[in-house]
This record gives structure tokens, C-alpha cells and sequence, in this order.
């Protein structure tokens, strides 16, 4: 964050944005961030149920003061149609992690029983190594590769999360 | 009826009100400026030296005119020549539609000839751009592009056409209208009486206020506001000509070069009642020391400007005018005779500290060159001169540096939209350009205060001047060096002057001449006196190059990140 950076937040907040669906809507969203000196944890960008539009899930440390600028921010983008503050305790949040971890007969089976408590997916094997699958919140993603590393992740990648409300609320664009 | 696209672009600005357009063609634009050779009897094209002139034309035009400027460049380097105009017009909130002309969608993505992705370079700088790749999106597009520009806080948008969107075409139909704006946002009436018992409770009232009141035109309600509720005012170097400069209640610009008066009583004051400003930190000094004892209202019609800089107590997001003029009722008539006591002991030391400065800046010169008349003209004596000749009317457009704060300071501005200056951006080479437009749009005469600096920038404008007939007076105060670049170094770098002394020996009079204007160097107020009867009898351009020591100083001065405790209000040796 600006003049900021050494400091750390414990608040963490995601929005929920819908923006038209139009080349360069991203490039304008992110790089508003890079301008304004604000510091994401994760930007995922989608289709919706509607053509016309796409949703981004951004997701950040900061404090009220901060969130309410990076608000203010984006709503003022022309392309920028909805902008939501997610309540967490009411929001479903989700992130897919593929994770290749090297596959040896001494570490089979731990890597096998890690997957299983996990709840994570086997969905490529060979000789030495084995791909993973995982969804979950963020927290349960990054236990599942602290885990991981003992065993010598080859490479990963993550999505970002996603995120929705509970029940019959939506993010709808007015 | 089927028409090209580059015919419905010159057909859709007619539309839209448009009557003169600034640019510089160029391969990708052939195309529209052979439409606009077609329409030259419906629109102007003001053809200037540089793209980069070009875009401060349309800024300037726009400023002083409140509508619209257009601006129009080729692609690649044409187009990159306007983003340092379209950045000030976007610091500025001044309403600007650019248009560029872009290779073939075929080609583009392909570091074709004068190829550049000029959306994605000034994205940061606009408040909307597009690439038009339809020919039948073009219309619709610019009508756009002229809502965004206009609308709430105004700013500059830019709409690329790639050639073959310029000749592919398409059905037309022209609207009978210029596009509206969108919907004012209007201020909450619970804010608005929450401010106003803020401002019936404040002993010590101060209004800050800004470019806004100027983009609003909420003059009037400012005046009717600080006369009920006895209140005095100082203003960002954008809201300069919102009021008078001889309005009672007014105590000029605050801040970093601000009146002395100004800054002092917002720092005494008990309610700092802000107006369509965003608290720059020029305008503040120290953000933490800021607002230490007082309470702040801030009223913006751009939400994203509150809390921004400095928390406000209240702020209020809305229309300035309709939220001025809405406050009125609900505030009492108030008169604060002990408040304004203060106030005029402020003046009077102010008053004292600018004569002390003043004597000491004779002094210096005297000293150095060592007669009690010598060859160098005081930056006051040459607003002060200048302004007996100027008409209310007249245009004042700066470039950027010690000349620009000196005319902030000093210069007696009486109506909205006469000032004209780079504020947010601090463009040196703005003024030239801005002057052409400036003139434009008013038709009245424009007045160019400049530095050697700054005029050296974009003197190429010359030419644009003579062949649009222009009726412009400039006034060089020509000191030989960056001069505020120096004041730093000389307050803060020991005097270790890096870069800033010119060691040039242009003849400012001479070039003038050399571009069909005519002009005259003066060194006493003798001179200068002639030489502003000669340039304001005559119509055309003149030239007034000033010689000025390069040890005159901007006073007073917060030093950067200052508070009014740090100001310098003069500098003896």
C-alpha cells in the first residue's frame, strides 16, 4: 500500500465486481490497483450467467480505510457496473489449486493418504510424478501445500479464489 | 444514408456541438481530415506545430470556454505526443475528447508503422478510452466518449479508429441533440443539515474550496455562502478566478506558495468547510499536521476524492452547486467579529512579511549589481504593470514554475474561467498552447505569463499564434535558470545548482520575430510600461522578454511537507 508497505493488515477483504464485458475491462481494473498503490493477494476474472458481463473476485489485505477507497476507486471505472464488499461469515469462497508433486515408492503413500484427508484428486499419475487437484478456501489450500513440500512439488499453480453469497442474495448488476 | 467513418466522426462532432477541433494530420488520419476539408465551412481545424500543443490548445479552449475540447492526432507518435496534454487536462478535470487514428485492425498487434497501443498507454490518464473496431460502434462511441468527458467531475477520454473503421461505412443518423451528461448525484439532505449545524456550532469557519466550484459553476452560492455564515475563504491554485480577487472575505491561494493570510487562518480556524478541492499536498503541506485542530467538511461531486487525501469529519458526495445552494437556507446569518479581527491582523503581517521579502529581494540586487537601479525588473512590478493594461475579460494562462505562483499570487482575477494553468500535472511548455485555445474560445485577447524555462519547452506554438491570427501578449520573465528548480536547491541542496542554469543565449524577441510576432526585451519599469502600451494598443502578437534576477524567490513557502510553523517568508542573504 502506499507509503504503507512495511505495514501489515489482518483484515482481509473480498469484493465482488461486474463489469461489462468488453476488451481491456481487465487491464483497466488491475492496472487501477497498480496506479493507486493498492496491494492485492489475488484478482480472478469470469463469464457470468450473462453475456454482457464478467466478474472479477478481488481479494485483499487492508484496513476500512483502504477498502472504501479501493470501492470509490472502482466504481467510478466507466466499464465498472457492480461493486460489492463480500461479507465473509455470508459468502462461499473457493480456490483450485493443481499441484504436481513428485511420485516415489517411499513417499506414495503418504502423498496417496494426504490426498484422501484432503479431499484432493489424483487426476494425472506417471512413473514420477503425480498430479493433484484441490478446491477449497484459501487457508485449507495452503496447508495442503506446506504439506506437500516435503515431498518436492515439481511445480503448481493456484486460481485465485472465487467467491459467491450464501442464500438468495446475488450481485446483480442494477 | 450509408457515409464513411471517417465522415460520421466530423458528422457526429457537428452533432455534438462541436465548431473548431485542434490537431495535426498524418498517415492514419488522411482519411478524416479530408471529411473535415469537406466540412470546413461547418467545423474549424486549428492546425498547430506539435501534437503536444495541439492537446493543450483543446485543453485550454475547453477551459476557458467550459465545453468540450477536441483533439485530434495521427497514430504511433502522433498519438504519443498528446498524452502529456491529455495527463494535465486529467489532473485538471478538464473535458476532452482525443481522437487518434490507428493502422488497420489487420495490421494492428503487428508493430505495423506507426503503430501503438495508445489505449492501453493512457488508460491511467482518461477517464474512459475505446478502440472503435466497427464501424457501426462509431457514432454511438463518440457520443459516448463526449458523456463521459462532460459528466460529474469532468475529465478527457480517447477514442482510437483504426483506418479501416475510417473507411469501411456504414448508416448515419444524426442526433438532434449533443449528448446529455449523466445524472447529477445530489448530496443527502441529513449530511447537509449535520453540515450545517457544524457551521452554525464553528466560531472560526475557514472554506477551502477548488476547481470544483469553477467546473460547477457554483460562484455565486460560494459568495451568498461565505457572506451569511462571515466566513473567510482561500482556495487551491485550480480554484483561482472562482471568486474576485478583491472579495472581502477572500484571502487568495492557500498553501505551498499560498497567501501567508490564507494558510494561517485555516490553521486557526475551528471548521475548515471544503468545496470542490481533493486536499493536494500542495494545497495541505504535512498530511499528519494537517487539520490538527480543526474539523473538516468536505463536499466533492467525485466520491472518490473524499477521504482520499485527508479524512474528512463529514463528507458529503454531491452536485457543489445544488449542495451549496441547498446548504443556504439551513445555515443562520452569522457575523464573527472576533474571528475577523484575527483575520486582519493575519493580513497586516502578511502585508509586512511580502514588503519585507520585497525589500529584501531590492536589497539583494542592488548588492549585486552594484547600482541602485539595476537591469532586472521585480516579478510583481511586471504582474502589476501588465494587469492595468489586461481587460477583465482577457484570458490568463501560465506555464509552469516561479512565474506560474507569482501570477497566482498577484495577478487581480475577476471572473470564472480566466485562469488558466497547469495545476495537478505541472506541465512547463502548457501555456503557449493553452493560450491559442484559450483565445479561441473566448475571442478575447490572451495574456501568457512564462519563463524562459517554460517557453523554451514549446515555442514551436509561435507559429500557431501568427496563423490563427491570434491576439496574444507573452510575457517571458527571463531569469536565465529553472528558477524554482533553484529556489529548492538553494533552500535545500546548498546551493549545488545541478541542471538549472541555462547558459543560453536565445533572444526570445528575435525568435518571436522569427515566427512573424513582434516583441521587445525590457530591463526597468520604464521600459516595461511602453512595451505593454505598444503590445495592448496593437492586436497580433507581442512579445515582452523581462529580464529578472535569478535569485527572486516564490514567497512565502511551506516547505514541502511543511506546516504553516515552517513557512518562509523571506530570505535575507
Amino acid at each position: 500500500m502506499d507509503n504503507n508497505s512495511e505495514h501489515t493488515y489482518n483484515n482481509k477483504y473480498i469484493i465482488g465486481v461486474i463489469v461489462s464485458n468488453v476488451s481491456g475491462v481487465l487491464s483497466r481494473v488491475s492496472g487501477m490497483f497498480t496506479r493507486r498503490g493498492f496491494n492485492i493477494d489475488s484478482l480472478t476474472v469470469g463469464e457470468t450467467e450473462s453475456a454482457g458481463f464478467s466478474r472479477i473476485t478481488v481479494a485483499f489485505h487492508g484496513d476500512e480505510d483502504i477498502r472504501d477507497r479501493i470501492l470509490r476507486q472502482l466504481e467510478k471505472l466507466h466499464d465498472v457496473r457492480e461493486v460489492e464488499v463480500l461479507d465473509q461469515s455470508e459468502t462461499v469462497v473457493r480456490e483450485l489449486l493443481l499441484l504436481k508433486v513428485r511420485n516415489s515408492s517411499a513417499t506414495r503413500q503418504d502423498i496417496m493418504a494426504a490426498v484422501e484427508i484432503f479431499r484432493s484428486k489424483i487426476i494425472d499419475y506417471s512413473a514420477t510424478a503425480l498430479v493433484c487437484e484441490l478446491t477449497g478456501e484459501t487457508s485449507k489450500i495452503d496447508a495442503f501445500i506446506e504439506l506437500m513440500k516435503s515431498y518436492g512439488i515439481l511445480e503448481m499453480c493456484r486460481t485465485g479464489i472465487v467467491a459467491i453469497e450464501r442464500g438468495e442474495n446475488c450481485l446483480k448488476t442494477r | 444514408m450509408k457515409i464513411s467513418g471517417a465522415r460520421i466522426v466530423v458528422e457526429t462532432l457537428i452533432e455534438q456541438g462541436v465548431d473548431t477541433v485542434f490537431g495535426y494530420p498524418g498517415g492514419q488520419v488522411i482519411d478524416l481530415f479530408d471529411e473535415l476539408y469537406k466540412s470546413r465551412e461547418r467545423i474549424d481545424h486549428v492546425l498547430t506545430a506539435h501534437e503536444q500543443g495541439a492537446a493543450h490548445a483543446a485543453d485550454g479552449y475547453a477551459r476557458a470556454a467550459g465545453k468540450t475540447g477536441v483533439v485530434i492526432a495521427t497514430s504511433g507518435p502522433g498519438a504519443t505526443n498528446l498524452v502529456t496534454g491529455i495527463a494535465t487536462a486529467f489532473l485538471d478535470s478538464v473535458p476532452m475528447v482525443a481522437i487518434t487514428g490507428n493502422v488497420a485492425t489487420s495490421l494492428i498487434g503487428r508493430d505495423s508503422f506507426q503503430e501503438v497501443d495508445i489505449v492501453g498507454i493512457t488508460m491511467p490518464v482518461t477517464k474512459h478510452n475505446f478502440i472503435v473496431k466497427d464501424v457501426r460502434e462509431l457514432a454511438d462511441t463518440l457520443r459516448t466518449a463526449f458523456k463521459i468527458a462532460k459528466s460529474g467531475r469532468p475529465g478527457p477520454v480517447l477514442v482510437d479508429i483504426p483506418k479501416d473503421v475510417q473507411t469501411a461505412v456504414c448508416d448515419f443518423e444524426p442526433k438532434p441533440d449533443p449528448v446529455r451528461p449523466y445524472p447529477l448525484t445530489f448530496a443527502s439532505e441529513m449530511k447537509l443539515r449535520k453540515a450545517a449545524e457544524m457551521i452554525n456550532r464553528a466560531e472560526r469557519p475557514y472554506i477551502y474550496f477548488g476547481g470544483g466550484i469553477i467546473l460547477g459553476k457554483a460562484s455565486r452560492e460560494l459568495l451568498s455562502l461565505s457572506e451569511k455564515i462571515d466566513c473567510p475563504m482561500g482556495c487551491s491554485l485550480m480554484g483561482l478566478s472562482a471568486v474576485p480577487a478583491d472579495n472581502p472575505h477572500f484571502l487568495g491561494m492557500q498553501g505551498m506558495h499560498g497567501h501567508f493570510a490564507a494558510s494561517a487562518a485555516e490553521d486557526e480556524a475551528d471548521l475548515v468547510i471544503t468545496l470542490g478541492a481533493r486536499f493536494s499536498d500542495r494545497a495541505t503541506g504535512n498530511k499528519s499536521r494537517f487539520a490538527e485542530h480543526f474539523s473538516i467538511i468536505h463536499i466533492d461531486t467525485d466520491c472518490s476524492e473524499l477521504d482520499k487525501n485527508i479524512p474528512a469529519d463529514l463528507a458529503i458526495q454531491g452536485d457543489i452547486k445544488d449542495a451549496i445552494f441547498r446548504l443556504l437556507p439551513m445555515v443562520e446569518e452569522k457575523k464573527h467579529p472576533e474571528w475577523f479581527a484575527r483575520i486582519e491582523e493575519l493580513r497586516e503581517e502578511e502585508k509586512r512579511r511580502t514588503e519585507e521579502a520585497l525589500v529584501s529581494a531590492e536589497r539583494r540586487c542592488r548588492e549585486k549589481y552594484g547600482t541602485d537601479r539595476p537591469p532586472v525588473l521585480a516579478p510583481y512590478t511586471i504582474i502589476d504593470t501588465i494587469s492595468r493594461y489586461a481587460g477583465d475579460g482577457d484570458c490568463i494562462v501560465t506555464d509552469v514554475g516561479q512565474h506560474q505562483m507569482w501570477t497566482a499570487q498577484r495577478y487581480p482575477l475577476k471572473k470564472p474561467r480566466t485562469f488558466i494553468t497547469s495545476g495537478g500535472l505541472g506541465t512547463m511548455g502548457f501555456g503557449l498552447g493553452a493560450a491559442v485555445g484559450a483565445g479561441i474560445a473566448s475571442g478575447q485577447r490572451a495574456i501568457l505569463f512564462t519563463g524562459d524555462g517554460s517557453f523554451g519547452m514549446n515555442l514551436n506554438e509561435l507559429a500557431t499564434t501568427i496563423s490563427e491570427g491570434r491576439n496574444i501578449v507573452i510575457v517571458v520573465m527571463n531569469n536565465g535558470v529553472l528558477g524554482m528548480v533553484r529556489q529548492w536547491q538553494t533552500l535545500f541542496f546548498e546551493r549545488r545548482y545541478s541542471g538549472t542554469t541555462l547558459k543560453r543565449s536565445t533572444d526570445f524577441v528575435k525568435v518571436a520575430e522569427a515566427f512573424g510576432a513582434h516583441g521587445v526585451h525590457v530591463t526597468n519599469a520604464e521600459e516595461l510600461e511602453k512595451a505593454a502600451e505598444r503590445a495592448f494598443s496593437g492586436s497580433g502578437v507581442f512579445l515582452i522578454d523581462c529580464a529578472v534576477d535569478c535569485d527572486e524567490y516564490v514567497l512565502p513557502m511551506l516547505p514541502p511537507d511543511g506546516s504553516i510553523d515552517n513557512i518562509i517568508t523571506d530570505i535575507k542573504e
